[in-house]
């Protein structure tokens, strides 16, 4: 993960192959990220958020570490470890999600589970039309745990955060526009190019005012946040969790990711 | 309202056109997995090739266990 500032627009690069999933490492780079942004901040207007990989914009939630990283504790040092995570990296979106600039996620391929919670922590997604977004906690027993629930129900209709949730269906980009998540669908490998010219627009308001408006229009649903922690921990302490890190860690199915 | 055998040729044309594959490697009960060596990023990136083409909505599980053309087209058909 990298960032650059240049000419009033902050640009956070993700790209930790497989597909930027999200574990000890990429949480450490979001909090170094969000610490510098504190100061950065200051200078800027924008911030995109991309990844670099052709694979996606993030496959979620780093499972194959989750699943090794419970193998090797007990129980109760597991679901602290757990919960400790989860903490963190609501921290991050948070401030990510709060921030007084006004935020992009450009994001093509695989927005899946943590990856599409990152991308719902920003004002505006742009998505290429290659995009795909889902929820697909489910299969393991979970719900999503970074925020998701939440962020879905404050910017979408209650049945349709319903319908991506409980079937875990993946969608696409259009979809993503008709259900009014999605600010642009654009043409393959063009959505940084559209969030960098968005960016360029935002750069003619003034600061102060976009700030004042984010603040009125978005609000932080914390108490919500706070409950999705407890249920995660909840769930994370269910067998039926084990099995379902085990099966999709040890799985040779060519569709690991479907529900 | 395209028939059965328009809907599979489609998909294999666009499969092939996709992946760079030769037209003429791909049959109707191939195991598109095999023929294609894709993975599953590469089978989302095909999902999404194939709703934008036939304008439809395909539910991940409805496509869960489908591994050969004619099933897919049929699975598709369906929702034409």
């Amino acid at each position: 993960m990298s960032w650059t500032v240049s000419e009033g627009v902050i640009e956070l690069a993700l790209h930790r192959p497989p597909c930027n999933e999200l574990g000890s490492v990429s949480l450490e780079d979001l909090e170094r990220f969000v610490t510098a942004l504190a100061v950065i901040e200051a200078e800027a207007n924008a911030l995109i958020i991309y990844s670099e990989l052709k694979s996606g914009f993030c496959a979620g939630a780093d499972l194959r570490e989750l699943y090794q990283r419970s193998q090797a504790m007990d129980k109760a040092e597991a679901a602290k470890g757990v919960r400790d995570f989860l903490e963190r990296i609501h921290r991050v979106l948070n401030l990510i999600d709060a921030t007084p600039l006004t935020t992009i996620a450009a994001v093509h391929g695989v927005t899946f589970g943590g990856g599409f919670e990152l991308a719902l922590a920003c004002d505006l997604i742009i998505a290429d039309k290659m995009a795909r977004f889902g929820f697909p906690e489910l299969r393991l027993g979970l719900i999503p745990g970074f925020g998701g629930i939440p962020r879905l129900k404050r910017d979408l209709g209650n049945a349709v955060v319903r319908d991506l949730l409980l079937t875990g269906r993946s969608f696409n980009a259009s979809k993503g526009q008709q259900i009014g998540l999605v600010s642009q669908v654009v043409g393959e490998g063009e959505a940084l190019r559209a969030a960098r010219a968005t960016a360029a627009q935002l750069k003619k308001f003034d600061r102060a005012t976009a700030a004042a408006a984010k603040k009125f229009i978005k609000p932080i649903p914390q108490e919500e946040l706070r409950r999705e922690i407890d249920l995660f921990c909840e769930l994370f302490a269910r067998p039926a969790v084990d099995a379902g890190l085990r099966k999709f860690v040890e799985s040779t199915d060519p569709q690991p990711y479907l529900p | 309202m395209k028939t059965a055998d328009q809907t599979l040729d489609e998909i294999l044309n666009l499969a092939a056109a996709h992946f760079r594959v030769p037209r003429e490697k791909l049959s109707p009960d191939d195991d598109f997995f095999k023929t294609l060596g894709i993975d599953s990023l590469q089978t989302l990136d095909l999902l999404t090739k194939l709703e934008h083409h036939f304008r439809v909505e395909l539910p991940d599980y409805e496509l869960q266990g489908v591994s050969d053309f004619r099933t897919l087209a049929g699975r598709i058909q369906a929702r034409l």
